[in-house]
């Protein structure tokens, strides 16, 4: 909403304050000002001029000399490109010296050889947007009213010498979406009246009943139509000060019929049509809904099929106007029009909203019936309207209005108490303070039995409950009379959960290792959604994504953050380890919520370790990111648990993948990204982990019990064995550990070894078995027999002592 | 002999003088003082002189000895000392190389900024709730007051899965559903997590970011505990001399509801490129929770009240750390990321 001071100052005073003062006392008590818009732009030496006379400029064909009358005794020349530049015209003149709106400053000048001293100017070199500018003025220079005199400030004269309030309104205050609306506001602010404006003519003896006839057929959607008729119309330009409020609210002037319509838009945020009556045809306005696939051309010469919950303005035959929408071009008014009905209507919030949606049509008008007009206005506004057509259109008005009327226009009542409102707010207002407040609103006050009867006037539609009221009361209070307290403790104990807590464990983990945090988008494409997904169940798509790219869920991190290091290395960032926890989206049903899990993942290419000088260069390989996986498992104490096994996964190296698997359920993998997949991303050897981290965080875990630290040496015996090339080191391990008496505390890989030494499809594995008693020494006896079980173990699970 | 003695002293005194290592200053030792050295012969040889001369003597070569003695340990403290003293120069190294590097990452900035709201709010009782970021319609809008035809949804654009079923446009749905399940038991959460909306990224816009939401419910929850509790979250993440306003506003959900405003911790509220000239920064909205949210989660709001507030994290995260450009958060470019390796108290 624009609401320009100069005009707003007719309903309400505020002269003792700045611009910019009411602004920000108007932002701190309920609706933000945006901006604060100085219409003169600090223009300068700019002035009414009288033309003269008008030749053409010997040397260029599209240029005029001009002698203009600026007040003074001598005409001044002035050259002129404008096509619609003629002698007789009043009109804007820039005078050297002047400063424009761009930083333009006007200078004497010669324009081929001739002296031109100023510039004519248009409406938009005065800085008023194209769009906003009469039709007729568009393209050339503005011309002024004939009387308007030589050299007095034509800023002045174009209601230039303005501010104009940009107000940000939420969805709750369409109250303000209205010159009137925007006065009450800041009289409650300031505690002073709102001057209401005054509709007064003389009616003919001729009734408007005689002339048209009304049906509206649903008064739900339609429980207002007033129709006033007017005769005898004189469509013309509107005067000056009409045109200019226009302009500063943002609407561009057409006719005084039209432009009287949108005046009282804006002044009583009523929406008016004008129909032309001749134009009906009927003597008839019937309001209904639209058959299904009926076909209006609207003001807009856009031709649209509507459909039954589309409500219309017909002739009784045909449709005239989309019911608080837009006008249809055949009842326009046009300069030919000399009877016009006026149109003051109350149409439901919610079908305006459908069929401005539907429609893809959204107006000045329906953005106000959507959110609800004042059922109190709309019978006022088509008085204004009358009482202006008569003032500015000759028109002459005829008695009575044609009018149906089943609309609710009591106001609303709410009852609250005063301990109620200072409960809510932890302050103590008085009783006395509540009701001046309520009073400065406007709002019907009264108390009883310590509450406060409170009937709220029907221009505040959106004040329905006592906390409404509490809010009112507040803001004009002062939200800086608040005190700051916290609220009393209650028996909650605040703190993480151990799913949150672990969470952060990971993230420590993560970091401690080297890795740094990513986050990426939950959405991906259809086609990467299932790319490494552990688990692959139905895809949820949007409905109407923005595009391919972002369209559906994923069901693993792994895509994007290899994406993510892609990025990185693409810019020189060569060695890169990213982590993510973020939710998959595993869809059952299409019908259904997506089962959401959160995972981890990894992702590792380049150098591990780095340390040049020294000559440490480890690149990532698989064990680096096993080792990782496995400090997280053994700062979890989840290390008994776990197991991997050799895996085939798409997009990952056959020969170097992993599932993990805890307590037998795989729950995660773990393996070097294809090397068609590195090619395809531009990447070196890089590694990828994913994992189901809620598996991982709810798994049960054994509580932390101190073992005696060892107060007896242990002893240590090395095994070499010699192994097939397939055989997984695992599985020895695991025969050692199972031979191995309780006294064997530790088993541990120390050397693995292929090539020359051993047969080619063989290799050499060395374990370092540790045996220990926590109670005494271990007598070298007892060491042989449980590594003699060991070794026996070993060779007849065919393993070859080297 | 007494000649013989000063002799033999001048003589060996120079021999460890000349020593020049632990080896040879060994042999002198064992040359002059071993038992088939000098002075063990002419201590042997004391057999021979007189009674009186005997004891003199004997004085003056213990005298010899111990001063030999002596010199010997000293020569050899002294090589010692030498010896090391050449091993720690041999040793010495260029200390203005780098150190070997451990490799350390760290937390992405909005877990940062997420991590330091929780735990202020984790001190104040606070628990943290989470919930899904597909949602039903009905916890993101209905029950949150923004029944289907509510005007208040243009203010959002969604990404519908289903016509029940979208990706949650706030973290407010995670109210919805804890005020549910507390069946009318007092609540006092944090709600952090991801949100969507139907917005073309650029450096203020992004289809994906990140929202914590606040929310108090029980008996006499007041206006004043929301704004002291605002008071102590804008201290905490922009600074101990930070005040705040708070201007009316409007959410569905909340009533009265009220936009949160922070003095600029850039120029102090004189006014600045970052505040806009206004000295205030807009940081989150809030109020009091709408009785229609709490009767339709089974509170009775007559009895209970409640207040809420939602903050952007990436907005926070922007005005703290100076970031320009929202989409840094989901590039995770490492030489942005690294940036936040720093800890803050």
């Amino acid at each position: 909403m624009l609401v320009s001071l100069k005009w707003l100052s007719q309903y309400v005073d505020f002269s003792n304050l700045a611009p910019a003062e009411l602004a920000e006392k108007i932002t701190r008590s309920g609706i933000e000002v945006d901006a604060v818009i100085d219409r003169s732009q600090g223009m300068t030496n700019v002035v009414v001029g009288h033309v003269v006379s008008k030749e053409k400029h010997p040397e260029a064909d599209k240029l005029n000399i001009c002698q203009v009358d600026v007040g003074e005794e001598s005409l001044q020349q002035i050259i002129c490109g404008a096509p619609n530049v003629d002698a007789g015209q009043k009109v804007i003149v820039a005078r050297p010296g002047a400063h424009l709106p761009g930083g333009i400053k006007i200078k004497k000048a010669k324009l081929r050889g001739q002296e031109s001293n100023g510039m004519i100017c248009s409406l938009q070199e005065l800085g008023i947007e194209g769009r906003l500018v009469p039709k007729a003025y568009a393209e050339g220079i503005y011309v002024l009213p004939e009387d308007s005199v030589p050299g007095t400030d034509a800023l002045e004269l174009l209601g230039l010498r303005d501010t104009v309030l940009e107000l940000g309104l939420t969805a709750n205050r369409s109250d303000a979406m209205s010159m009137l609306g925007v006065a009450y506001e800041v009289a409650a602010i300031l505690g002073t009246d709102v001057k209401l404006p005054e509709s007064t003519y003389i009616a003919s003896n001729e009734k408007a009943a005689d002339v048209l006839q009304l049906e509206v057929q649903d008064t739900t959607v339609n429980p207002l139509y007033a129709a006033k008729v007017i005769k005898n119309i004189k469509v013309a330009e509107s005067p000056l000060w009409l045109q200019h409020y226009l302009m500063a609210g943002g609407i561009r002037p057409h006719n005084n019929v039209v432009d009287i319509t949108n005046y009282i838009l804006l002044e009583y945020g009523q929406p008016l049509h004008a129909f032309d009556y001749d134009q009906l045809g009927t003597g008839k306005i019937v309001t209904r809904p639209a058959q299904a696939g009926e076909k209006m051309t609207t003001l807009d010469d856009v031709e649209r099929t509507l459909q039954p919950h589309n409500y219309l303005i017909t002739n009784g035959e045909v449709a005239e106007a989309v019911a608080g929408v837009m006008g249809g071009a055949k009842s326009e008014v046009s300069d030919a029009t000399t009877t016009v009905v006026i149109e003051s209507a109350y149409f439901a919030g919610p079908s305006v909203r459908r069929t401005s949606k539907d429609l893809g049509l959204r107006s000045d008008s329906s953005a106000r019936f959507e959110k609800g007009v004042d059922p109190n206005r709309v019978l006022l506004a088509a008085e204004r309207a009358a009482g202006l057509l008569a003032e500015l259109a000759g028109g002459e008005v005829l008695e009575g209005t044609v009018l149906v009327d089943e609309l609710d226009k009591t106001p609303k009542r709410v009852v609250v108490s005063p301990d109620f409102i200072n409960g809510r707010l932890g302050m103590k207002i008085s009783l006395e303070d509540m009701i001046a407040i309520l009073n400065r609103l406007q709002f019907g006050v009264e108390a009883a039995n310590g509450l406060l009867i409170v009937d709220v006037p029907t221009r505040r539609g959106d004040i329905t409950i006592e906390e409404d009221i509490v809010e009112e009361i507040a803001r004009l209070y002062g939200y800086d009379e608040i005190p700051m307290t916290l609220p009393a403790s209650g028996e909650q104990v605040g703190g993480l959960t151990p799913y949150q807590a672990k969470r952060r464990i990971v993230r420590n983990v993560m970091e401690g290792a080297g890795l740094y945090q990513a986050v990426t988008y939950s959405l991906t494409s259809a086609a990467a959604a299932q790319k490494f997904a552990l688990q692959k169940e139905e895809t949820t798509k949007l409905l109407m994504p923005m595009s391919e790219e972002h369209s559906t869920l994923r069901q693993s991190l792994l895509p994007h953050l290899i994406d993510a290091v892609s990025h990185n290395v693409a810019r020189q960032v060569n060695d890169v380890a990213l982590y993510e926890i973020g939710s998959v989206f595993l869809g059952k049903t299409a019908e259904e919520l997506p089962h959401e899990e959160e995972h981890l993942a990894l992702v590792l290419t380049g150098r591990w370790t780095d340390n040049a000088w020294q000559g440490e260069k480890k690149a990532v390989d698989f064990f680096v990111a096993k080792g990782i996986v496995e400090a997280l498992f053994s700062k979890l104490g989840l290390t008994a648990g776990v197991s991997y096994e050799k895996a085939v996964v798409d997009g990952l190296h056959p020969g170097r993948t992993a599932h993990i698997l805890l307590n037998g359920e795989v729950i995660g993998l773990i393996g070097q990204l294809h090397p068609a997949e590195q090619k395809k991303s531009d990447l070196k050897e890089t590694y990828v982990v994913e994992m189901k981290l809620a598996a991982i965080l709810t798994a049960e875990v054994e509580e932390l019990v101190y073992k005696a630290v060892p107060r007896f040496p242990s002893i240590t015996r090395d095994i070499a064995l010699e192994l097939e090339r397939t055989t997984p080191a695992g599985e020895i391990e695991a025969i050692i550990r199972k031979a191995g008496t309780k006294l064997l505390k530790n088993v541990k890989v120390f050397d693995v070894y292929q090539g020359e030494k051993v047969a080619a499809d063989k290799k050499s594995v060395a374990f370092s078995l540790t045996y220990f008693d926590a109670e005494r020494t271990l007598t070298d006896e007892e060491v042989v027999a449980a590594h003699n079980k060991v070794l026996k173990a070993l060779a007849e699970a065919g393993a070859e002592v080297r | 002999m007494e000649q013989q003695l000063n002799q033999l002293k001048e003589e060996v005194l120079k021999k460890i003088e000349e020593a020049a290592n632990l080896k040879a200053l060994n042999e002198v030792r064992v040359a002059y003082l071993g038992k088939k050295g000098p002075i063990t012969d002419l201590l042997k040889g004391m057999g021979k002189l007189s009674a009186e001369e005997r004891p003199k003597m004997g004085a003056l070569v213990n005298a010899v000895r111990e001063h030999v003695t002596a010199e010997l340990e000293a020569k050899a403290a002294n090589l010692e000392d030498q010896a090391i003293q050449a091993q720690l120069e041999q040793e010495s190294i260029d200390v203005t190389l780098p150190g070997a590097a451990i490799k350390a990452g760290n937390r992405h900035p909005l877990t940062r900024v997420i991590e330091e709201i929780e735990d202020l709010f984790i001190s104040m009782g606070y628990e943290i709730a989470e919930g899904p970021e597909v949602e039903k319609d009905y916890y993101n809008f209905e029950a949150l007051n923004l029944p289907k035809d509510h005007p208040a949804r243009d203010m959002q654009d969604t990404f519908y899965i289903s016509e029940e079923i979208l990706l949650r446009t706030q973290t407010s749905p995670v109210q919805a559903r804890t005020m549910e399940a507390k069946e009318g038991a007092a609540v006092r959460i944090i709600c952090p997590g991801k949100v969507f909306r139907r917005d073309s990224d650029d450096a203020t816009h992004s289809h994906q970011f990140m929202q914590i939401e606040g929310l108090v419910v029980g008996e006499n929850i007041c206006m004043s505990d929301l704004k002291g509790t605002l008071d102590v979250l804008t201290k905490k993440m922009f600074g101990a001399d930070r005040e705040i306003r708070l201007r009316p506003s409007f959410f569905p959900f909340t009533e009265p509801s009220v936009e949160v405003d922070v003095s600029c911790f850039k120029c102090g509220g004189t006014g600045c490129n970052v505040c806009k000239q206004t000295g205030w920064i807009e940081i989150l909205g809030s109020g009091m929770v709408h009785p229609n949210v709490l009767e339709m989660a089974g509170y009775d709001s007559k009895k209970v009240s409640g207040f809420a507030f939602g903050i952007g994290v990436e907005r926070i995260a922007m005005l703290k750390y100076g970031v320009d450009d929202i989409r840094h958060f989901y590039t995770n470019d490492v030489r942005f990321l690294s940036q936040f390796e720093r800890a803050e108290g």
